[in-house]
């Protein structure tokens, strides 16, 4: 579904600094990928390159086989198909809850005013939420924005979600909540890259993690053999130092 | 006393307040008495029941004949008569009321001969002409300034150099000349180039006024830029970002996320702009437009009351600019209970 074909990544403010250093992947249709690292270890520009909100200097992302990088590319309708959940939710301040999850449908979907309601309820249902929809952003706890910006997401049908440390940003006791949605959705069989810290969520619902250091990928595989039995030591120093 | 004020300031003593108001009125009222009291010392005539008419006045309508000429017909017309005057060039028809004119069938006419004299009814004054146009000019150039500024601001903050270049290149050009330097351009060097073309290829020449309408949006329009430009500063990048990965076009984004959440912030120095409009309209008048300023300056030149008409004037612009920020004042309240 997705192929990373050796990207790298250099930021030169404040300082040089190599993101990502000659780094591949394949995503499968349905995989539920969690990536961990120490912070600085571009992964977060990882997950960023992959609907192309950081363009990555060479190699090539291949999305269904479109390579995003291409200039003729619409990424626009790249775009549509991957959802992304970001780590301070970004939901829209000047709108309500309905508002939040139904204007991406209005613009990019042309969804008639019905439909794109009676779908952003049903979803706002499914996390829990459906109560606030005439709120705004300001008066929800960060549990609840987040699980809106799930469903304002979700409300677009994405073939893939991509999470950037979606919980990262979250009281101890409003993980929980984000976290069962996200479960909810891995089960349903939804394709998800997730950038994470939460090793329980990793241990209980990925089919692979990827370990990034450095900008490169050090070590991936299945949790069981990621957490009980690393290959690399820098893995196991990480896992030592968290756990 | 619903302001907030800090403990420093507040005097918990309700004597102590009432004689500090009181204090304050008195001083307004020293000021003004002063100013009088030196004005009637130097031997000024104050003349403000002569105010009223510079707003509204009756007209008197006096025609005079303006060739050699002789009374061919008078003939009633509705409830007005026609007098028709014939002279070497053919026949002249003046429509005037009944008892309005001295003539009779066969009078001879001389230039300069009073035909009829008759009350016309309401007219504005010239104050009130010099207002209208100052609201009309300034109401025209706060809609194209804000048209140009948001654009302009939307381009200065694109990565696309012809966008982002034309947007720093019309801003610094226009915030480094002079506002009346600008205006003179806009009238004597592109108005005479304009109206030269237009009148060449047959069409009509334009008025000053929208040469004046010109000036005042272009040089608003570089302020605005500005405001636009650090109100969608202010706004979070995440924003963008979640629009963007949405599948929003730029200017889906721009239009749908970003400028609504700018406003307001934006709010509070946009009114200050174009308050400033108002008062810079008042520049104008060097390019023969009759606004409030020119308007006033004539009236002084007939009567002479130049303390009445320049205080006046000076009041309705206050009354305009007030008017302004108040409105303001309601939409920012408007949009931060959102």
């Amino acid at each position: 579904m997705i192929e990373v074909k050796n990207i790298y990544k250099t930021f030169f403010v404040p300082h040089e600094v190599k993101a990502l250093v000659d780094v591949s992947n394949k995503i499968e249709a349905g995989e539920v990928v969690v990536v961990i690292g120490p912070s600085g270890s571009g992964k977060s520009t990882f997950l960023r390159c992959l609907n192309r909100l950081e363009t990555a200097e060479q190699g090539q992302i291949l999305v269904d086989g479109v390579d995003i990088f291409d200039p003729k590319v619409d990424i626009n309708k790249v775009r549509a198909e991957m959802g992304m959940v970001f780590q301070s939710f970004n939901l829209f301040p000047h709108l309500s809850i309905l508002g939040n999850v139904t204007i991406t449908q209005k613009l990019v979907r042309k969804r008639s005013k019905v439909e794109r309601e009676r779908k952003a309820m049903a979803i706002l249902e499914k996390v829990g939420i459906a109560d606030k929809a005439h709120a705004h952003p300001s008066n929800l706890s960060g549990g609840q924005q987040q699980r809106v910006a799930i469903a304002r997401v979700l409300a677009m049908d994405p073939k893939i979600m991509l999470f950037d440390e979606p919980t990262s940003a979250l009281d101890p006791e409003m993980i929980g909540e984000v976290l069962d949605v996200m479960k909810t959705l891995a089960r349903e069989g939804m394709t998800m890259v997730c950038v994470t810290h939460e090793m329980g969520f990793a241990k209980e619902v990925a089919d692979r993690v990827i370990f990034m250091d450095e900008g490169k990928i050090v070590e991936e595989g299945t949790p069981k053999h990621f957490f009980e039995n690393p290959d690399h030591d820098r893995t196991k120093l990480f896992l030592k130092q968290i756990l | 006393m619903d302001e907030k004020t800090s403990n420093i300031q507040r005097l918990s003593n309700p004597t102590a307040y009432w004689s500090s108001v009181a204090g304050f009125i008195a001083l307004m009222l020293l000021v003004i008495g002063a100013v009088y009291y030196a004005t009637v010392t130097v031997e000024y005539q104050w003349r403000w029941y002569k105010a009223p008419k510079y707003f509204m006045y009756i007209e008197t309508v006096t025609i005079y004949a303006d060739s050699n000429g002789e009374v061919k017909e008078i003939k009633e017309n509705g409830d007005k008569f026609d007098v028709i005057i014939t002279d070497d060039l053919g026949d002249i028809t003046y429509t005037v009321p009944k008892g309005s004119y001295e003539l009779d069938e066969g009078d001879f006419t001389s230039p300069g001969d009073k035909i009829a004299e008759y009350v016309g009814g309401w007219k504005p004054g010239l104050l009130a002409i010099g207002l209208w146009t100052t609201l009309k000019i300034s109401f025209i150039s706060t809609i194209l300034g804000i048209l140009l500024g948001v654009i302009g601001g939307v381009a200065r903050v694109s990565d696309t150099p012809i966008l982002k270049w034309t947007a720093i290149t019309y801003v610094e050009i226009i915030r480094g000349s002079p506002l009346l330097v600008q205006i003179m351009i806009a009238y004597f060097v592109l108005g005479t180039t304009i109206n030269k073309l237009l009148y060449m290829n047959g069409f009509g020449t334009l008025d000053p006024e929208w040469y004046g309408v010109a000036a005042l949006s272009v040089f608003t329009g570089a302020y605005v830029v500005e405001i636009v430009r650090a109100g969608i500063g202010a706004i979070h990048p995440g924003q963008v970002e979640a629009a963007r990965s949405g599948g929003m076009t730029y200017f889906q984004s721009m239009y749908n996320i970003i400028l609504p959440q700018a406003l307001k912030t934006i709010l509070p120095p946009l009114a200050g702009q174009f308050i400033n409009l108002i008062k810079d309209s008042s520049l104008l008048g060097m390019i023969a437009i009759r606004e409030l300023t020119k308007a006033t300056r004539e009236g002084i030149t007939t009567s002479l009351q130049a303390f009445e008409l320049w205080i006046l004037c000076a009041i309705l612009y206050l009354f305009m600019t007030f008017t302004l920020s108040m409105c303001v004042q309601y939409l920012e309240r408007r949009t931060a209970t959102k």
